[in-house]
Order: C-alpha cells, then structure tokens, then sequence
C-alpha cells in the first residue's frame, strides 16, 4: 500500500513540483476523473458566485412564487426549477445549498481525517497499551450504527452548520483510522524506520518526516472519497430535519421542507437530489482515480 | 476454532457494554427532558417530580447506568417512556419486517451488484465495461431517501405498479429492498470485478483452458465460487450501512420496522427504546463481522483464524 515518494510531496511548492504534475496530469488524462472534477467544479462555482448566478434570495419568499391556489410553481421562465412550498426560487436555494453541502463537506470529512490520522498513526507507531487503548476504542466506535448515532448526537446538540460538521466527523473518522493504523504499523517495522532510530532521531522527528509522507497518498485519496461520505450523510441527516436547520438551505432540508409536496411538485426533490448526487459523484470519479494513480498495488486493474 | 469464537464473543460482549454506556451518557446530556415528554405540557412541577422519581431519573448518573446495565445482563430492555411496554417486546414485534427488508435488500444488491461485476469482468476495457463502472459509481453516489422518493414517485405514483407505502405482500417489498440494495449493488459490482479478474489471472484457470475446458464450465465452476466468496465476507461487514439506512428507508415508506421505531422514539425522546435499538444494531453489527471473518478461512485456507 505505501509508496516511495520523497518527502518534498509535502514540502514542495505544488505547481513547480513534478511528482504533483505528473499526477495532475494523469487525472487530466482519465475521461472518468474529468466527468468528476467537472461536477465538482460545477459545484463550486455555483456556490461561490451564487448571488451573481441568481436574482433571487434565498430566503425570499416571492408575491409570484406560489400559484392561486398556493402550490408552488412548476419550473419556468420567471422560476428556472421552480419555486418551493413557501414560494422561494428553487434554483437560488439550490445555489445557496452547494455552499453548505461544501462547507460541511470538507470541514467534517477535515476533522475526520486530523482524528483519524492522528489515531492510526499513533496507535500504529507506539504498540503497547496506548495502542491497543486506541483501537479497542476504535473497534467500539465500528460497532456503533453509524447513521443513528449520528442522529442521535445531532438530537443531543441542537443542530447548527458547524455542529452537524462536528458530528459527521465524530462518527465518520473510524474508517481512516483503520486504514491508517494498518498502513503505520507496517511502515513502522521498516528498515528505513529503525535506521532513523538507530541515527537517535527523534520520534516527532521519525513521525513527521518519515511516517507522515508516506501516508499522504492514502491521506489524499481518502480525503477525496470521504468528502462524498459526508455530503451524503449531511443531506441525510438533514432530510431527517436534525441536520442543517431551514431557513438556511441545505440539499437535505429543502426535499426534507417540501416531502409532503412532492406527489404534486416531484421538481422539488428530483433537483437538490441531483444536486446531491453530482457532488457525490464528481468526488468519488476524482478520489478514485486518484487511487489508481497514487497506489501502485491497485495498478493494472483497469 | 472453538476457543477463537469464545474469544471473540467475550470481545463482543465487551464492545457491547462500550456501546451501552457511550449511548448512555449521550442520552443522560440529552437537552431534552424525557420527563416533560412524557408528563406533557400542562403537568404542574409535582407530577414532572412524581415521573422523575418512578423513572428513578433522579438519580446520579453511575446509579441509573448501574440499573440498567443490570438488567441489561438480564436481557431486560426496560420500558418504553410513552408507549407503556417492554421495550424487548417492542423490537422483538418489528424485528421480523427489518430483517425481511434486510434480506430482501441484500438479494437485491447480489443480484444486481454481482452480474454487473461479472458482465464486466468478462468484458474487461470495452465500452460495456466502462458504462457499468459509470453507473456503479452513480449507484455508490446516490442518496438513498432520494432513490427512494423518486422511484416512490415513478412506479407508485405515476405508474401504480406499487403501493405507497405499508406492509405486507411482496408488492410493499419491492421499492424499499431496491432503495436500499441499489448503493451496496454499487459496490459490489466494483469489488465483484475487480475480485473476478483477479480469479481469472490465476493458474488455475489457465489450466482449465489449457484443458480444454468450455468457458462456460470454466465460468460457473472455478471462477465464480472463488470470485464470490470476499463479496460475500463483505456482507457481514456491511450491516452497519443496512442499519443506518433502515432507518431513513423504513421513514420514507411507512415500513413498520426498528428503523422506524427508533426514529419515532428519538423525534420523542424515548431513551429506553433508543438505547434498545442501538443496542441491537451494534450487536448485529458486532455477529456480522464475526460471521465475516469465520468465512475468510475458507476463502483463503492460508489464512488461519488465531
């Protein structure tokens, strides 16, 4: 599973560095990982540039949104997608969405993957019972159903962005812990590891300069694919009405607002739904890619 | 082999009772008062008292843990806040309609997961193949309430090819064991793949061609059984995923099972009922694995349970 890339992956400059370019290079050359980085930038775009893309607020509830007799509008001339239950611009709200669908994307799979790191390497590095603590903990925390413990913290907190964040992490981290520990175990018994040891190196010295590099790899392809976990888990929890709270849209909380609508107006989930599985997409075609690209052991599968 | 299964059970009990306090004292932080819940709004300071003390919620933290990890050991759930009824028989009366969703749900990524990796195992790097990993991946990448909303709206609504939502034929069946089957059809289908050519390279199977075997024989009765059996390790590991998505499924179509049971009770801060069932999805959870890794020994007889 471990690669040997020099440690200047991490240290280097990104655009002047040939391991980053070659790298690049190779996902621009996979029709697959192209379609991915395309929804993702779609994505992105969208939810950067969300107030110049659309007339609308967000939050606006518009005279001309809701018919006469109060449904809301088919998608349009006036409403691209459509309007909601509460006469709002779904096209706008779906914008806005992208932005939260991303910020917790990337913020719960961040904190996910700072925990799990630190645990695998630190279990997989120092054996003994700090170690075996540590995983057993982490067996714990594999037994757990995810999806109703995540449920059943975001109950315990009142639910807000960085919350909702915070929970899809605490629950979401075991994985790369797993594979991390796994990885550093095996690194750990190497020869290049006892020499540095031999040398007198220290351990924070061994941990970050020759334990770490190594990991970036699965670090990175982990970090991709983990973002569509937790944009899914978001829109989940939030389509249960205990992740992100209306009025902010969320892809989750508008088809979790207007469920009672959709036999009549069925725009109302089918867009944020695409919505959702774009992102998800677009993430898990790049974080794949990225895996046969940086796992040698993976190669000559496809 | 007997003492490797002691061992492990004495594990899982172990990470049970983990589960049991984490859950626990998640539930004891919980802002929400279970007393007032059940008391109702016009109850006055004396009666919320009253309730405390019979739920013996008044007591500290250790003490209530105690109390019920005691009868826990005893295989007592207690008893629901609201519903007025043993928990355990609560579970035991919905069980059976999860695990018949959880089976029907798991054919169902079999079947679809398993003849997509095959189909493009076989046509390895033709456009067949490329168009199958594609829709594996939108399979992985699909919400799941949202699958099951559309197709609810396709062949409920606008086709009435099934009903809505409810229990009982094997109509009812149909749209939540697809919703519920279609992302792990997803993976399979990657892992079944990858799985088969890595079969398909061996000398076994080169053997079989030299001999002049039929590829069909050579399909059905070397490739498949040693191409299918990591696929079907990972089911055991898998449960977590159905346990979650039981949940989200069993609300979207009106299921009467502990998915819904759970949902219902944590909207209405009925922690016994909570705890109930987390408790048995961890301990499904906690068999799956063990089931998983008892069949790798026989997927791989150089692997030796230890």
């Amino acid at each position: 599973m471990s690669l040997p890339i020099s440690p200047d992956v991490v240290a280097g400059n990104a655009s002047s560095n040939p391991a980053v370019k070659t790298v690049w290079a190779q996902l621009l050359a996979r029709p697959l990982a192209l379609i991915g980085l395309f929804f993702v930038a779609v994505t992105v775009l969208g939810a950067v540039f969300a107030p110049w893309l659309t007339a609308f607020e967000p939050n606006e509830q518009m005279f001309d949104g809701l018919s006469i007799e109060g449904a809301p509008m088919p998608p349009g001339e006036t409403f691209w997608l459509g309007t909601d239950l509460l006469g709002r611009d779904l096209l706008t709200r779906i914008l806005y969405g992208a932005r939260t669908s991303l910020i917790i994307g990337i913020a719960a799979n961040g904190i996910a993957l700072i925990i799990g790191t630190f645990v695998g390497v630190v279990a997989g590095y120092f054996r003994g019972w700090v170690g075996a603590v540590l995983m057993r903990f982490t067996d714990l925390m594999m037994a757990f159903p995810a999806l109703l413990l995540a449920i059943c913290l975001a109950a315990v907190f009142s639910p807000s962005l960085w919350i909702v964040a915070m929970v899809i992490a605490l629950v979401y981290w075991v994985q790369t812990a797993r594979v991390i520990f796994t990885q550093t175990s095996s690194l750990a018994e190497r020869e290049f590891i006892d020499a540095e040891r031999a040398l007198g190196a220290s351990t924070s010295r061994i941990l970050l300069r020759h334990i770490l590099p190594h990991l970036v790899p699965t670090i990175i392809v982990w970090g991709t694919l983990g973002i569509s976990t937790t944009v899914l888990l978001e829109a989940t929890l939030s389509f249960l009405g205990v992740g992100v709270q209306p009025p902010t849209a969320s892809w989750g909380n508008i088809i979790f607002e207007n469920q009672t609508y959709f036999q009549a107006a069925p725009w109302l989930v089918f867009f944020p739904g695409v919505a959702i599985l774009a992102l998800a997409l677009g993430f898990n075609l790049v974080g794949d890619a990225m895996r046969d690209i940086l796992d040698p052991t993976q190669r000559g599968r496809d | 082999m007997p003492a490797y299964i002691f061992r492990r059970l004495f594990q899982a009990a172990l990470i049970l009772i983990g589960v049991s306090f984490i859950t626990f004292a998640l539930l004891y932080l919980l802002p929400a008062d279970p007393v007032r819940q059940i008391a109702g709004r016009s109850a006055t300071a004396q009666t919320v008292e009253n309730i405390r003390q019979q739920l013996g919620l008044d007591q500290p933290f250790v003490v209530q843990y105690w109390r019920y990890l005691t009868s826990l050991l005893q295989g007592d759930l207690g008893r629901s806040y609201l519903q007025k009824s043993e928990v355990t028989e609560l579970i035991a009366a919905r069980l059976p309609a999860s695990l018949l969703l959880m089976v029907a749900a798991i054919g169902c990524e079999l079947v679809i997961g398993l003849t997509m990796g095959i189909v493009a195992a076989l046509r390895r790097g033709s456009i067949t193949d490329q168009s199958l990993m594609v829709v594996s991946f939108v399979g992985v990448s699909a919400p799941q309430f949202v699958v099951a909303l559309l197709m609810l709206y396709f062949f409920s609504v606008r086709l009435s090819w099934f009903p809505i939502g409810g229990y009982g034929t094997w109509q009812h069946l149909v749209l939540p064991a697809v919703s519920l089957g279609i992302m792990g059809a997803g993976w399979y289908s990657r892992m079944m793949r990858s799985s088969m050519i890595d079969v398909l390279r061996q000398d076994f199977i080169r053997t079989a061609q030299a001999k002049g075997l039929a590829a069909r024989k050579i399909l059905i009765g070397h490739a498949l059984p040693n191409a299918i059996l990591p696929i079907i390790a990972m089911i055991g590991i898998d449960i977590g995923l159905f346990m979650g998505g039981i949940v989200v499924i069993e609300s979207v179509f009106g299921w009467p099972g502990i998915g819904q049971l759970a949902w219902q009770a944590i909207q209405r801060v009925d922690i016994p009922i909570i705890m109930g069932v987390t408790l048995v999805s961890a301990c499904a959870i906690v068999i799956g694995n063990l089931l998983a890794d008892m069949i790798t020994p026989f997927i791989d007889p150089r692997i030796k349970l230890r």
